[in-house]
């Protein structure tokens, strides 16, 4: 180790040990996103001409602008899917004995145990025309005609917050196993309702892990280009698959270099929205 | 600045709480408490007390057996109804609420308006001594202050009975015996029936008025502090609470004031028959604490060697072993010149009284 010259102080570490990890990260993704922002700034695919003519162009189209917004909004759709979804079931987890919180783990993990694409098959044969859900619905008599699941925002946001749900679980069980379980003796002792309790103890003492995981399910919900693409099918376009088909199929570099720029920065913008609202909370570090 | 609430009376009425699993819990627990008492509920840990302390709280719905706070029944009503103060044992201040938000919490739950509520919290700041920290955090506090917090956030919602839930068990020595003093000045102050969860045998008896020595879920005695430590009723309260020598023997006479022992060390001793007559020939446990056992000139009492004497500053404590080959230990306050006895010095020891050797039927 190069640091601790005359005096050993053991609590200090060499920073080499980071070196190989950063010498991988400035060649594989520093230097391509340098790479990538160098090529957004030329005017013409053949990169001859430099300029903002591409930022210019996205920011005044609408239909660009449409496929921004749509895609955002995905993004919170499944976010809030996810959170009321699976807030109850890290709430429960931390209730229930060692054996239902085994099985709860093993439900709560299991879409990471298998592949997005299969995941996204199998929402495909639920969600289809003949799909499980028309076929019983059908089969009871609730409807005649199959319903329109498949390709809809309704279809995305299901599929995308079954395959992201992981990410918002994960962070909140650990965030509620933090809380002491008295503080909830202890509001109900001094004449709090469940709901006083759940608004003024859990939900802000939850908060660190209630942020991780709307920052972690929103940002892999936005970009989650296999299952937006399956269950979206041709007549949805989320910002994943206009890229793609700026890059690779109208092999228009530059504009498909400003799109992933602005859409780097609409990312870093929302998440930086969810991190300022969990530094004004107060809910950080425990009694 | 009087707090005026008056104690009310708490009522533990036949309670019995089985487990899910069907063991039990405790049984058949009957305490009568008269209203601004203290009371210690005094066991080895599993006993039962802190069970029963969620019972009283509404936490817990017993199996069998009815909680009453002054005339009112609250076996049906949930915790937050039952207008009942706790402070626990890690405090369970709110970690994200200053400590002004964290005594008025209670207050709004009530839905009492800010300004009020800001008041009384500082009122009962001023109370505990703590008037300066209203906008601190919980951790930013010492234990002690932590603590002086819980109990001023217990008593902010003006309770009709105050628990505390082995409250200075995370304090060390000197602050702890600080903290007893202002827990009892605070009760004196406001006059609330109180309710001592501890396993220290000593806090229980320096705070309480009464004691409840708990065991295996049974109420094994419920009597004054001297009751208590002079006048067990139970093998296990002797044993339990103090120090005591337990010594094996078998009844000659008895009657329902005192017996005759013959011990197994040699000598016949009278005993005081705690818990009920004994019956003649019986084998009996003659419990006499260590203070209580004196050395003796003549040829009254039992034969012993001394083994070992320490000198723990205001007692010396000798071991002895007797005829019998079991070890007894011996207290004696120092005063004056104590005379050093030589380690094999053969000595004779008597109780001091009959009434301070306590002898209870054996169990097999």
């Amino acid at each position: 180790m190069g640091a601790a010259p005359a005096s050993r102080d053991v609590t200090s570490y060499g920073m080499g040990l980071a070196a190989p990890l950063a010498l991988f990260f400035l060649l594989f993704f520093v230097a391509p996103l340098l790479q990538l922002f160098w090529l957004s700034l030329h005017n013409d695919t053949a990169g001859l001409h430099w300029g903002l003519g591409q930022y210019l162009h996205f920011l005044t189209d609408p239909f660009s602008l449409g496929v921004l917004g749509s895609t955002l909004l995905l993004g919170a759709e499944v976010t809030a899917v996810c959170l009321v979804l699976g807030f109850p079931i890290a709430w429960l987890y931390q209730r229930v004995g060692p054996k239902l919180q085994t099985i709860i783990i093993l439900i709560v993990l299991l879409p990471l145990l298998t592949s997005v694409v299969v995941r996204t098959f199998a929402w495909i044969v639920i969600l289809g025309r003949q799909g499980i859900i028309n076929a019983t619905l059908q089969s009871l008599g609730i409807i005649d005609t199959p319903l329109k699941l498949l390709y809809t925002q309704f279809g995305v946001v299901i599929a995308l917050a079954q395959v992201q749900m992981p990410l918002m679980t994960l962070p909140l069980i650990t965030a509620l196993g933090r809380i002491d379980p008295n503080l909830d003796d202890a509001s109900c002792s001094l004449g709090a309702g469940s709901w006083r309790t759940f608004f003024r103890v859990v939900l802000p003492l939850s908060l660190p892990g209630l942020i991780a995981g709307c920052t972690l399910t929103y940002a892999a919900a936005i970009t989650a280009f296999i299952t937006q693409s399956l269950i979206g099918g041709g007549q949805m376009l989320f910002m994943p698959m206009y890229l793609y088909q700026q890059a690779s199929t109208l092999q228009n570099w530059p504009f498909a270099a400003a799109i992933s720029i602005i859409f780097l920065l609409a990312v870093l913008a929302v998440v930086s929205v969810f991190t300022t609202l969990g530094r004004m909370s107060r809910g950080y570090g425990g009694a | 600045m009087a707090e005026t609430q008056g104690g009310r009376s708490l009522v533990v009425d036949a309670v019995t709480h089985r487990y899910p699993s069907g063991a039990l819990a405790v049984e058949n627990i009957n305490l009568d408490i008269k209203g601004g008492e203290i009371i210690a509920l005094l066991g080895p840990s599993g006993c039962g007390k802190t069970t029963l302390l969620r019972i009283i709280a509404g936490f817990i719905a017993q199996t069998q057996g009815r909680i009453i706070i002054g005339d009112d029944i609250v076996d049906a009503l949930p915790p937050n109804k039952r207008a009942v103060g706790i402070v626990f044992q890690n405090y369970a201040l709110f970690p994200h609420l200053s400590i002004s938000e964290n005594v008025a919490y209670g207050l709004a739950a009530r839905g009492i308006d800010k300004a009020t509520r800001q008041r009384e919290a500082q009122r009962l700041l001023e109370l505990v001594q703590l008037p300066a920290m209203a906008e601190r955090l919980p951790r930013q506090l010492s234990g002690g202050q932590q603590q002086r917090v819980a109990l001023a956030r217990a008593l902010a919602i003006k309770p009709s009975i105050l628990l505390l839930d082995e409250p200075f068990a995370a304090l060390d020595k000197n602050l702890r015996l600080d903290m007893q003093i202002e827990v009892k000045r605070l009760q004196r102050v406001s006059g609330i029936t109180t309710l001592i969860v501890t396993h220290d045998q000593e806090e229980a008896l320096s705070m309480a008025d009464r004691v409840a020595v708990l065991s295996h879920g049974k109420l094994e005695q419920f009597g004054s502090p001297s009751d208590v430590y002079d006048r067990p009723e139970t093998l296990f309260v002797n044993t339990f609470v103090g120090s005591t020598n337990r010594m094996p023997g078998v009844v000659v006479t008895a009657d329902r004031t005192a017996a005759k022992v013959r011990l197994d060390a040699g000598a016949e001793i009278i005993a005081r028959p705690a818990g009920g007559t004994l019956s003649e020939g019986g084998r009996v446990t003659v419990c006499i604490r260590p203070e209580h056992l004196q050395f003796v000139g003549d040829e009254t009492g039992f034969a012993g060697v001394v083994g070992m004497s320490l000198p723990l500053g205001a007692t010396v404590v000798h071991e002895v072993t007797t005829a019998d080959g079991s070890g007894v230990k011996v207290s004696q306050a120092r005063i004056g010149e104590t005379r050093a006895l030589e380690n094999g010095a053969a000595v004779r020891l008597a109780p001091l009284a009959p009434s301070l050797a306590n002898a209870f039927p054996a169990t097999l």
